[in-house]
């Protein structure tokens, strides 16, 4: 399976046609989609159709958009008129948007064509997928291994080729940990870079959409699809304040003068494998010119706990709507309007859902609310000034992105605390607001992959990308394929 | 028992309509009594993955009412969510404001019975989205419109600085001219663009010692009647209770009730105020909202007179009369149309019973305002200067007004035109006085002999002169020549 630049780059010309890549693509998903289940639903006379009409429009000699005709998948999470919009649980099993999210408004624009939508944690709360109230997803590089999660059927679906790239979205590592499990890139873009209009709310403070892919310049592609300003977004960034730069124009240049900041006592609490690929990395920079120093994040331990707070709060209330009253599952057992709500929650809802709600709810309630919401507040500022600090003195952070590879389907399952814990590397990084990025960086000894996790300033995605593609030019990670 | 002294104790939680041309925070159109669920889109029905996006126009009205209302504006404010479950509510949660409302502290003044006002101290003014409408009337279920879902909201807040029924009917029907002269509401009562929550108790004074009564809410008011008669019921009511049971205020208990229009009682809906935890905190779909000096500056330059300040000036400027004043304020298109008249140099109080007496008059059947009925203030300045000027009489005046309002023009243009034009000229009139007075003997007799009868008989004989003249001997002089003649 070609990139999505690639495969783009040929059907522009006329070199291969839109209708024979989504043939490919189906026939691929065909054969490994029972092994892998990364998508909740297909739609492939759709996307032959859409195919079609490209493939007349390049015959013509008709302008294209910069997707024209390559096959994407989305996070089951992100609206779209077509199909339902499940969010991986049985409360929105058959929920259709009259809608559709501003991405898949930009997807559109850009002529790139939607084959699926991805399996994922049960309203993207989750490290595995296993929370999927619809489905399993399993890890291509290991058919017994989880894909990480929330947006595990996006990376799965993008490490096993059963689509050219993907869309997910990242809460607390959401994107750039099922990139890592399944050897893939992920980006989470800047709060606010991309409009979140259309994605189902699950942290609202702390969710970003943004793009798994093959490799780097992949990423770049998709961000200059995804990437500005939305009205109806007011948490997105006006491109006054934050202009979006074309992503591949100055990618194959590398940073000058790149300074590298590390964590030194945040890197022991991952395995021996990651930590040994780590350095790996950072000596292929080292042999770049780079200067890697050493600083401290003093508040970086305090994240997960603000985050639980945090995210949980925001999830309770967000998660308010889906009630039985107006759309989604109704319970057939109830005999009033109160048990409406409270049967129809409790029969549709995932065991992991409901504790977040419990959570949050007990955070934002009266005589908790300082104690837990507030002082959680108070961490995410301070860990925000420690990436302000940091970025003071450097262009980027390097850390792990998962303390361990891809873990057994089941492992885990029985401790949602390990579970949590597991996110210590990625999560600061949404309660900052900044961009972080996973790229594949080696394999530990069962073959599983490993990623790099390299974050930057706010809005500073363009200096990101140039930075990843430096490793990516000088390995061959990212071309390993698993073997399906 | 004997009677036991007490007071009155009365503070309100208002919430306003705002007349935005859509809702809080989606595109929807306002309105009212369509056809259930069709004004609604996916924003207002809080579907998933919507986000809510402020309407500025509401901001900017509420602040311009938080202005007359001589609050505090914040430089800061911010959007919170209140979450409670209701199917009314789609969201389950309310965007509202909480700890950081856009204004606070400031008051109102009311007119008092003795024509001066009181000043009844503001709390807080916020914004908010309301809730849709639950319909009963489909016998075994329940349903839901969200029409009204995502209409702003304004919640007015007053300290509990009222002390009658009346007064706070004032406040009711005082806030009701001030947003209307603002502009920001239409604050039709029938329509649920104004509702009222009074908060009503009494401080009891018996053998020197002070008691208060317990807290009643009354929920949900929309007449002005409703607000009076609720808060006199719910008075005689708390005296009773006091009087039987000696109950006095504790620790949270508020009752809530709800006022029976049919049986003209309030009636319990919750004993104890139900202890609520909505679980506020910041809207993280919304951004924090600054309103600087500039922004500021440009609302404040939308602030005009109010209405309550334009009675004042109207009485103690042109000595008009409490009631006319308040006729004249009760919307702000007479009330300036009026100002712009007298500003052209006219009489004032000639102005105000042309404009109460005819204009309000034809303005109601044609369903508009005075400023409306095609009459320029100069042209009504000319009618009223013609009138004191004798040149045209009352009744003329108003034929006069009535013909510009149908078919404009100068008041002098017509009058000649429909020979309204009174007559000044004192030979002539003194032909038809001479004439009068030749023809009714026993009338001069009565006038000039007969005290008893003189007044009448005066009465009569002007009539018959004014008659003669076919309504257009100017009276003043008939008067003067008739008086020269019979006392002669």
């Amino acid at each position: 399976m070609d990139t999505v630049k690639q495969l783009r780059d040929k059907i522009a010309v006329g070199q291969t046609k839109s209708t024979d890549a989504v043939k490919a693509v189906f026939d691929h998903i065909e054969k490994h989609e029972s092994t892998i289940g990364a998508y909740i639903s297909l739609y492939k006379e759709q996307a032959l159709e859409q195919a079609g009409k490209i493939d007349e429009k390049i015959a013509a000699g008709r302008p294209v958009g910069p997707l024209a005709g390559v096959p994407i998948a989305i996070k089951d999470n992100m609206c779209t008129t077509f199909g339902a919009t499940t969010c991986g649980s049985k409360i929105l099993e058959n929920f259709h948007a009259p809608y559709n999210a501003h991405i898949v408004e930009k997807l559109n624009a850009a002529n790139a064509i939607i084959i699926g939508k991805c399996n994922l944690d049960e309203f993207a709360m989750g490290s595995s997928t296993e929370n999927s109230g619809l489905k399993k997803t399993v890890n291509p590089w290991d058919t017994d291994r989880v894909p990480g999660g929330s947006s595990g059927g996006s990376a799965a679906a993008v490490a096993a080729r059963l689509c050219c790239g993907a869309l997910g979205s990242d809460t607390g590592g959401s994107i750039r940990q099922p990139a890592s499990f399944c050897g893939v890139v992920g980006l989470k873009p800047t709060y606010g870079r991309v409009s979140r209009y259309g994605l189902v709310a699950y942290g609202s403070s702390l969710d970003q959409i943004g793009p798994l892919t093959q490799d780097v310049t992949d990423t770049a592609l998709l961000l200059n699809t995804i990437a500005g300003h939305d009205q109806r977004d007011s948490t997105s960034v006006p491109e006054t304040m934050a202009p979006v730069p074309d992503y591949l124009e100055q990618l194959e240049t590398p940073v000058k003068g790149l300074k590298i900041a590390t964590v030194p006592h945040l890197n022991k609490g991952a395995d021996a494998s990651v930590q040994k690929a780590l350095q790996d990395a950072l000596e292929v920079y080292k042999s770049l010119g780079a200067e890697i120093i050493e600083i401290d994040m003093p508040h970086f331990d305090y994240a997960i706990s603000a985050y639980y707070v945090i995210a949980t709060a925001e999830a309770s209330s967000n998660l308010a709507r889906f009630d039985g009253v107006h759309y989604g599952y109704r319970s057939q057992n109830a005999n009033d309007y109160i048990e409406v709500y409270s049967k129809s929650r409790d029969e549709a809802f995932g065991q992991e859902v409901k504790r977040r709600i419990m959570l949050g709810t007990y955070a934002l309630s009266s005589g908790y609310y300082d104690a837990y919401y507030l002082k959680a507040l108070k961490v995410r500022n301070l860990i925000r000034s420690d990436f302000t600090k940091a970025f003071e003195q450097a262009d980027c952070l390097m850390m792990p992105v998962s303390p361990t590879t891809a873990f057994k389907i089941g492992e885990k399952t029985d401790d949602p605390l390990q579970m949590y814990l597991a996110d210590i590397y990625t999560i600061a990084v949404n309660l900052a607001g900044v961009p972080g990025i996973s790229i594949p960086c080696g394999f530990d000894e069962k073959n599983l992959p490993i990623g790099l996790q390299i974050i930057s300033a706010p809005f500073s995605e363009d200096k990101l990308l140039r930075i990843a593609r430096m490793h990516e030019k000088q390995t061959d990670w990212h071309t390993k394929k698993p073997n399906i | 028992m004997a009677e036991l002294e007490y007071k009155i104790i009365v503070g309100l939680e208002i919430h306003v309509h705002l007349a935005t041309r859509t809702k809080m925070f989606c595109g929807c159109e306002l309105a009212y009594g369509d056809m259930a669920n069709t004004h609604v889109c996916p924003v207002c029905l809080g579907m998933p993955g919507t986000l809510p996006v402020m309407n500025k126009q509401a901001l900017e009205f509420s602040i311009l009412t938080g202005l007359a209302l001589n609050c505090q504006i914040a430089s800061f404010t911010k959007w919170d969510r209140k979450s409670y479950y209701y199917p009314d509510l789609p969201k389950n949660y309310q965007i509202s404001q909480y700890d950081l409302p856009f204004s606070e502290h400031g008051y109102i003044e009311i007119p008092t019975e003795d024509g001066g006002t009181k000043k009844i101290r503001i709390l807080r003014a916020h914004l908010e989205e309301d809730a849709g409408k639950n319909i009963h009337t489909l016998g075994n279920f329940s349903a839901v419109d969200l029409n009204r879902a995502g209409t702003p909201l304004l919640e007015i807040v007053t300290e509990p600085d009222m002390n009658s029924p009346d007064e706070v009917g004032a406040l009711a029907r005082e806030l009701q001219r001030i947003v209307r002269f603002l502009g920001v509401s239409e604050a039709d009562m029938q329509k649920g663009h104004m509702r009222f929550e009074p908060n009503v108790n009494l401080h009891i004074t018996r053998n020197g010692e002070v008691f208060k009564t317990p807290i009643s809410e009354v929920k949900n008011l929309n007449s002005f009647r409703a607000i009076e008669r609720s808060i006199a019921y719910e008075v005689a009511r708390q005296l009773h209770e006091f009087k039987e049971t000696g109950k006095t205020l504790q620790m949270g208990n508020k009752s809530t009730y709800g006022w029976d229009d049919d049986k003209q009682m309030t009636v319990l809906q919750r004993e104890k105020e139900e202890a609520h935890d909505y679980r506020y905190f910041p809207d993280p779909d919304l951004v924090p909202v600054e309103i600087d000096d500039a922004w500021l500056g440009e609302i404040k330059a939308r602030l005009c007179e109010l209405p309550i300040q334009m009675q004042q000036r109207f009485t103690k400027d042109y000595g008009l009369s409490d009631y006319d004043a308040s006729v004249l304020t009760a919307d702000r298109a007479t009330a300036e149309f009026f100002n712009a008249t007298v500003k052209q140099g006219a009489d004032a109080k000639r102005v105000c019973n042309l404009l109460t007496q005819t204009g309000l008059k034809l303005a109601n059947e044609k369903g508009t305002t005075v400023d409306q009925l095609g009459i320029t203030p100069e042209n009504l300045a000319k009618l009223a200067q013609m009138a004191n000027a004798g040149d045209v009489s009352a009744t003329a005046a108003t034929a006069i007004f009535e013909e510009m309002a149908a078919a404009a023009g100068n008041p002098m243009q017509i009058a000649e035109a429909k020979n309204l034009i009174q007559k000044s000229d004192a030979g002539e009139i003194e032909a038809l006085v001479d004439a009068v007075l030749a023809e009714n003997t026993e009338a001069v007799q009565d006038a000039k002999t007969n005290p008893k009868k003189a007044k009448k008989a005066i009465g009569f004989l002007m009539g018959q002169v004014i008659q003669k003249s076919k309504g257009r001997a100017n009276p003043k002089i008939v008067s003067q020549l008739m008086n020269q003649k019979l006392t002669s």
